[in-house]
């Protein structure tokens, strides 16, 4: 039993970044009708910001803080200059220019950064938490996780941008009839979903260390943990991202074991694509005529 | 209202009177593709300050690409001025910015959003503190639309839609108002009534209005002015009180 809720709490800690990435998947899906393959190794290039910096020796929070905010930049330059000539493209294009930029931005990391494993602080203490269930980073990243995705969603709420946003994703052509800028918009989904994954990627590191590749296996588990939510919807994603995590760390344990994980996370996008391809909260939008 | 409700507007737009006042729109000679499919074919029309002019013809006239047009949301051609400024070639966001809202083919209603959320961004654009004043007016037309204030807007009946698409446009404050096919799909009661809110609006806002309509005779008795398109070119234009009376014209053309 104790093994079961331990099972559980680092499910949770794990399946908060799946929440977050999923999110950001989510958000660029909902605006483009695309996924975002590279989001994963834009998350891992912003770890290694963040790592640079702090061996530069900032604060791990200064640090921390200068890497949403680049990541931001960074996102919504490359949605400004390699997606948008690509809006009118087909399908194919699109998932072409993805999957390349997934590549290209795989290679500046090893480049960069070069490709041995590092290791990545925590700002957490080491010690065991809530009895021992949990260590001090998974509580403190959960922690992260849950007032990001608690901001992000009173942003979209209750902001007026947050509305804008929304309804450039939903409507383009209706925004752009009441003045929005849709193409900024844009911008700004692709710098936001940017900045949630470099968090998420600054969560992760300190437990699956810094290499660049950190990310694949990770996006796998967003990618289900958002279709097992329903991929148009931004809060069945998060749900569906700390069920992949629980799932993930349960089955791991008692299923499958640990080497096998990973095959879970493909098991549930192929059962939800078989059996419910909308989702758990997938929208299917209420219209009389 | 109009300076000279009498004044006929045949084949040009408005006279050449230098008397006149600049009329809220002018096309000239407008042109508009959707790619290689020419579709309109250098149309001449206007709408006067705090009129209101009627586009007719059949389906596929060119009636709706018109609106499109004049929002910068088709490849257009010739000349559009809005208060006397060019604003053809301009995108369709600032189109909207100056002042010009428009209520398109199929209502664009943000139909996830709830009927609160869509006026809310038909006044996303203003700065100034009369929206909430404006939402009140709103609801003083269409007292529904404050019934169903915080409901998804997919799920509102298709005459209750075509209310929120008209508040939100005007909660913009435009002072050029595109309405396409108000009575589209709608049950004749229904438009009736929309019309009937339609002339309190006109009076009370000060808005000027570019109807497209099919119900051609709807359309007449509700503007001063009225352009007949067929494929694409300007065939009649004139007085709607004159064209409504030319036997021969409704006959061959408005089929009533």
């Amino acid at each position: 039993m104790e093994g079961v809720l331990h099972q559980v709490l680092s499910g949770i800690a794990n399946g908060g970044i799946y929440a977050s990435v999923a999110l950001a998947l989510v958000m660029i899906y909902q605006a483009t009708h695309h996924l975002n393959f590279a989001q994963g190794e834009m998350a891992t290039f912003s770890t290694y910001i963040a790592l640079t910096l702090i061996n530069f020796g900032l604060p791990y929070w200064v640090a921390f803080l200068i890497t949403v905010a680049a990541s931001f930049v960074i996102g919504a330059v490359i949605e400004r200059l390699l997606m948008r000539p690509m809006m009118e493209a087909p399908v194919l294009s699109s998932v072409g220019v993805f999957i390349g930029l997934l590549l290209i931005i795989n290679a500046c990391s090893g480049w960069f950064f070069d490709y041995t494993i590092k290791q990545f602080p925590t700002p957490f203490p080491s010690e065991p938490m809530l009895g021992g269930y949990i260590s001090g980073h998974e509580l403190g990243s959960t922690a992260v996780t849950l007032v990001v995705l608690l901001a992000v969603y009173l942003f979209f709420r209750h902001t007026k941008l947050g509305l804008g946003m929304r309804a450039a994703a939903f409507n383009p052509a209706s925004a752009r009839l009441v003045g929005i800028r849709v193409g900024f918009m844009l911008s700004l989904g692709w710098g936001l979903a940017a900045s949630i994954g470099a968090i998420a990627g600054m969560m992760v590191a300190p437990i699956v260390f810094l290499d660049p590749n950190m990310m694949a296996g990770i996006l796998l588990y967003a990618f289900a943990g958002a279709l097992l939510g329903g991929i148009d919807s931004p809060i069945g994603a998060v749900l569906g991202g700390f069920a992949v995590g629980i799932i993930e760390n349960l089955g791991g344990a008692y299923l499958v074991g640990t080497e096998l994980k990973l095959s879970l996370a493909l098991v549930i996008i192929v059962v939800v694509l078989v059996v419910k391809p909308t989702g758990l909260m997938g929208r299917a939008v209420q219209s009389r005529v | 209202m109009p300076a000279q409700p009498d004044a006929p507007i045949l084949a040009a737009p408005v006279p050449n009177a230098p008397a006149l006042e600049v009329p809220i729109l002018e096309a000239k000679g407008l042109h508009a593709a959707y790619g290689e499919t020419k579709v309109l074919h250098g149309i001449d029309f206007a709408v006067r300050q705090g009129g209101v002019s009627a586009l007719l013809g059949a389906n596929g006239a060119g009636k709706t690409t018109t609106l499109r047009a004049i929002c910068g949301m088709v490849k257009t051609q010739g000349e559009i001025r809005f208060a006397g400024e060019r604003i053809d070639g301009s995108a369709t966001e600032d189109v909207a910015r100056r002042g010009v809202a428009h209520v398109p083919d199929g209502r664009g209603t943000f139909l996830e959003l709830t009927v609160e959320e869509n006026l809310r961004l038909g006044s996303y654009t203003r700065r100034d503190r009369g929206v909430a004043a404006d939402f009140e007016r709103m609801f003083g037309y269409f007292p529904r639309l404050r019934e169903r204030y915080r409901q998804q807007a997919g799920t509102l009946s298709g005459g209750e839609q075509q209310m929120l698409a008209i508040a939100r446009a005007l909660v913009l404050r435009p002072k050029l108002l595109l309405l396409d096919e108000p009575s589209f799909g709608l049950a004749p009661l229904i438009v009736q009534e929309i019309f009937a809110i339609m002339r309190r609006i006109r009076a009370d806002e000060n808005v000027s209005i570019l109807l497209v309509e099919q119900n051609a005779s709807l359309a007449l008795a509700f503007a001063e002015d009225a352009y007949l398109l067929e494929t694409g070119r300007i065939v009649i234009a004139g007085p709607a009180a004159e064209i409504s009376q030319d036997e021969s014209v409704r006959r061959s053309y408005l089929g009533y």
